[in-house]
């Protein structure tokens, strides 16, 4: 980040590459929408250009990015939550529209796996769901910390909190995941316990 | 250790981003908590369940559109940016005024004082006060103003 800010172009395309992949996916789990997950991701990259001067190492840079990245998400997360209720009285009922590109991507064939497919695209929608019920900054220490393996001092300062309030949060966290996955939770602990 | 004191432990146990000393400990406790042992295991499927979903990978268009955000951005002009544009300018500014405080310091030569004949003065003295009695004279400021004459000075009518 230093080299981009002194005005060193191929280093903002170096970050680009590096931090594309993990921010997107970060966002998308936030945000449960791609295109927008991939717009949030175009303006955190905006918002890392635009600050290049004024740029102070002061913490790592994942630190710094993940929280500009966390920010726009807790955002748009409350935008949406107010959208979908404006619209939510004339909208039509659809099953899952939120997975929407998921099917897209994973569509199952006429294949002797079909079922196989058919299960893991269950289990699948059942996590989503899991981590989507989650309160926001729940889902995003645990994005964080599952995800991105930023450590505990990392993520309490991207959602500015003391790393304690963090470690409940993540306790918390885990515990309604937990609850609300289960039957999978046995499945697992059956099969790797 | 307490079971309290497990839940700020218990995935860093899991991660294996305790210290080793409070590794030792959590050990310690799970061997004689039963409820610790069975949520650790829980705690272990839930961060596996999650493993399980999959990456995706950004459009092909995700750089470009990045790329053309960037090039939107206006170009940020620092208060001392007009030097770097005209070098000629921030030469000739200061030395301008480096020109003028100079000439305005340097030393002028002093006129000689002018030698006041005493009879001279004397002489001119009478019209000098003529010159103020009729400066101030009160009549002579009242008078219409001179009427412009048509005819001839020498008094011939022109035919």
């Amino acid at each position: 980040m230093l080299d981009v800010k002194a005005g060193d172009e191929a280093s903002f395309e170096l970050l680009l590459h590096r931090y594309r992949t993990p921010l997107v996916n970060f966002l998308y789990r936030m945000v449960r929408n791609r295109e927008q997950a991939e717009d949030l991701a175009q303006e955190v990259f905006l918002r890392v250009y635009r600050a290049r001067e004024d740029y102070v190492p002061s913490a790592k840079f994942t630190t710094w990015l993940f929280r500009i990245a966390t920010n726009l998400a807790l955002n748009s997360v409350r935008d949406n939550r107010y959208h979908k209720l404006e619209v939510s009285i004339d909208a039509p009922i659809t099953a899952d529209a939120e997975d929407g590109d998921e099917r897209m991507l994973d569509v199952p064939e006429r294949t002797p796996n079909i079922e196989q497919h058919l299960v893991e695209d269950a289990r699948r929608k059942m996590i989503r769901h899991a981590i989507d019920k989650l309160p926001e900054k729940q889902r995003a220490a645990v994005l964080l910390h599952k995800y991105q393996e930023l450590d505990y001092a990392e993520i309490a300062k991207i959602l500015s909190c003391s790393e304690s309030a963090l470690k409940s949060l993540l306790f918390r966290a885990y515990e309604a995941l937990r609850v609300e996955l289960a039957p999978l939770v046995a499945q697992h602990v059956r099969t790797h316990g | 250790m307490s079971c309290q004191k497990m839940e700020s432990r218990i995935l860093g146990y899991i991660d294996g981003r305790l210290k080793e000393s409070e590794k030792l400990e959590v050990e310690k406790h799970l061997a004689a908590c039963a409820p610790c042992r069975v949520r650790v295991e829980e705690f272990r499927a839930v961060s596996g369940l999650l493993d399980e979903l999959p990456v995706i990978e950004p459009s092909p268009e995700f750089d470009a559109r990045v790329h053309a955000l960037v090039a939107a951005e206006p170009v940020k002009q620092d208060w001392w940016a007009w030097l770097r544009v005209s070098p000629r300018v921030a030469f000739a500014a200061p030395m301008l005024l480096f020109a003028a405080i100079w000439l305005g310091y340097v030393e002028r030569p002093i006129a000689p004082p002018v030698q006041v004949d005493d009879a001279q003065l004397m002489q001119d003295l009478p019209v000098l006060e003529d010159h103020d009695v009729l400066a101030n004279f009160e009549p002579l400021k009242v008078l219409p103003p001179p009427v412009q004459n048509d005819e001839n000075p020498d008094g011939q009518q022109t035919m």
